[in-house]
């Protein structure tokens, strides 16, 4: 019970499809009915689209630091990237921002990286027009491919750096658009290991600790790499090291991070004077 | 780690351990207390006094003192609904010996002489452990149903519950005991497999020697 590695699940995944192997593993794993887990999963999947719908694009951050972005790309449609792909990143800094804002997201794998999944997926819909039901199933892909990483590895910055939160979030929406577009459960496991090799070693270092910067606009790279990855495993192309092995380099790779870089503030952008300066703004407003 | 400690929780954020793991050890404290408190002292330690407000740490403890969930969209505006609702809390930092980074200590009062002192920390993920009640270390973290039962602290109180709770089909799947020494009184801990039902808890309630029974249903997200 629970997938402990990649091979695990693509071999499950050979009498059913690798979603409703997931499924199946859940309704075990917990003692809950089909339906009940399936509803579990939908309820979450509405409550990313409804953090797009509440998106406000007037509101700021405690701090003042963050906002807004995700309206002003989608406004200004400045035409380098194709609609499609502007539609991914400004859901993504939406959703990034709505979470900063104090706004309801869906942390999946984290808040922090909360904005990937509907960027990848929500855009995806709108222009394809897939159901409902085929977005929840590629929730549960994402699902059992995050929980492959999170017990060989880690999903939490203060682990294992950013790579762990944007890395894992990337690697989970690549593996949930392979599935979404009919790959198989090889190819999901192509896009899952290149999307967090792509990653690797991204450090986790948000100014005055807080989840603002850089941590919305890395759910922008997140999606994009989501979505380069999947593009890659479904053209055919192979990734060379297995899902798993890569899934442990990444976790070698958290481990050898210094604190300062795995969400303790102290190092990368939060080191910078700038960093350090708002931070310490920060706190001379906190005491008032 | 089942799926939905991957996929979830939805929360107002911005941390899963600052703002929504901050909410459910209000939430809880608040059905420590047993009502809504009407004095609240809230003391943070370490990264929640340090990046507490940029985090909402303050507003998502309120909230859950307020008896809102994580998700509730009214969480931000907690202070406010507080103030509404007559509820008077001060927040402030403090240093606790030895305690998890994001730990908190919770002082509540009904206002008719019930109070409670919840220590507390948030793990990640918006997982919680509560470490001690009223200075007694009482370990546990809601994700199971729970029975929280503080009792006089005197022989059989212990055979009693556990023969209660088994002839009612209930399997205890850890049970905990702590003991204030000066005060004479007792702390259980019992965490079961399967819910229990609501007239059991009143039977217990009302057992010789009860002095406060609190249950927690994760499964109703409480
Ligand atoms: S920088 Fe750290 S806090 Fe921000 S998204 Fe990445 S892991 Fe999370």
């Amino acid at each position: 019970m629970a997938f402990h590695s990649v091979e695990a699940l693509c071999t499950a995944a050979g009498a059913v499809p690798l979603w409703e192997a997931v499924l199946l593993d859940d309704c075990q794993d917990r003692g809950v009915a089909r339906d009940a887990s399936f509803s579990r999963m939908a309820a979450l999947w509405e409550a990313m689209k409804q953090s797009v719908r509440d998106y406000d694009p007037d509101k700021r951050s405690a701090c003042g630091l963050t906002g807004g972005t995700g309206a002003q790309v989608e406004q200004a449609a400045v035409g380098l990237m194709s609609p499609f792909v502007t539609a991914v990143m400004s859901t993504a800094l939406k959703v990034g921002e709505c979470n900063a804002c104090m706004g309801r997201i869906v942390a999946a794998p984290t808040a922090g990286a909360s904005g990937v999944l509907p960027a990848v997926l929500l855009p995806m819909q709108k222009a394809r027009g897939f159901s409902d039901e085929e977005a929840v199933r590629a929730l549960f892909v994402a699902a059992g491919f995050g929980q492959v990483i999170a017990t060989r590895a880690s999903i939490a910055g203060a682990e294992g750096g950013c790579q762990a939160e944007i890395g894992s979030a990337s690697a989970m929406g690549a593996a949930a658009l392979v599935s979404l577009m009919g790959g198989t459960p090889e190819q999901m496991s192509f896009a899952c290991a290149s999307a967090l090799q792509n990653l690797m070693g991204l450090v986790c270092d948000p100014v005055a600790g807080l989840v603002e910067l850089p941590c919305v606009r890395r759910n922008v790279i997140g999606s994009l790499n989501a979505l380069a990855a999947a593009e890659l495993a479904l053209a055919g192309v192979r990734n060379v090291i297995p899902c798993d092995e890569v899934i442990d380099a990444m976790r070698a790779v958290g481990d050898s991070l210094p604190s300062s870089l795995r969400e303790t503030g102290g190092g990368g952008l939060a080191a910078t004077p700038t960093g350090r300066h708002i931070a310490e703004m920060l706190s001379g407003h906190t005491q008032n | 780690m089942n799926i939905f400690d991957i996929m979830g929780p939805i929360m107002v954020g911005p941390s899963s351990s600052h703002t929504a793991g901050a909410a459910r050890i209000g939430y809880i404290a608040r059905r420590l207390l047993g009502c809504q408190p009407a004095r609240a002292e809230i003391l943070l330690h370490g990264s929640f006094a340090a990046t507490g407000q940029g985090h909402g740490t303050d507003r998502a403890l309120v909230a859950g003192l307020l008896g809102m969930a994580p998700d509730d969209p009214r969480l931000p505006a907690s202070f406010e609904l507080a103030h509404k609702a007559g509820m008077v809390f001060s927040i402030s930092n403090t240093v606790l010996r030895g305690a998890h980074p994001n730990t908190v200590l919770l002082r509540l009062s009904d206002g008719a002489g019930q109070t409670v002192e919840v220590n507390a920390s948030s793990l990640g993920g918006g997982r919680i452990r509560v470490n001690a009640i009223d200075g007694m270390e009482a370990t546990f973290t809601g994700d199971y149903p729970t029975l929280i039962i503080r009792n006089e602290d005197r022989p059989g109180q212990v055979a009693e519950v556990a023969s209660l709770l088994s002839w009612r089909g209930v399997n205890i799947a850890t049970m905990q005991l702590y003991r204030d020494k000066r005060g004479g009184l007792a702390v259980m801990v019992i965490e079961s497999d399967q819910p229990i039902q609501q007239n059991m808890i009143e039977v217990l309630r009302t057992s010789p020697g009860m002095v406060r029974v609190t249950y927690l249903n994760p499964e109703r997200g409480n």
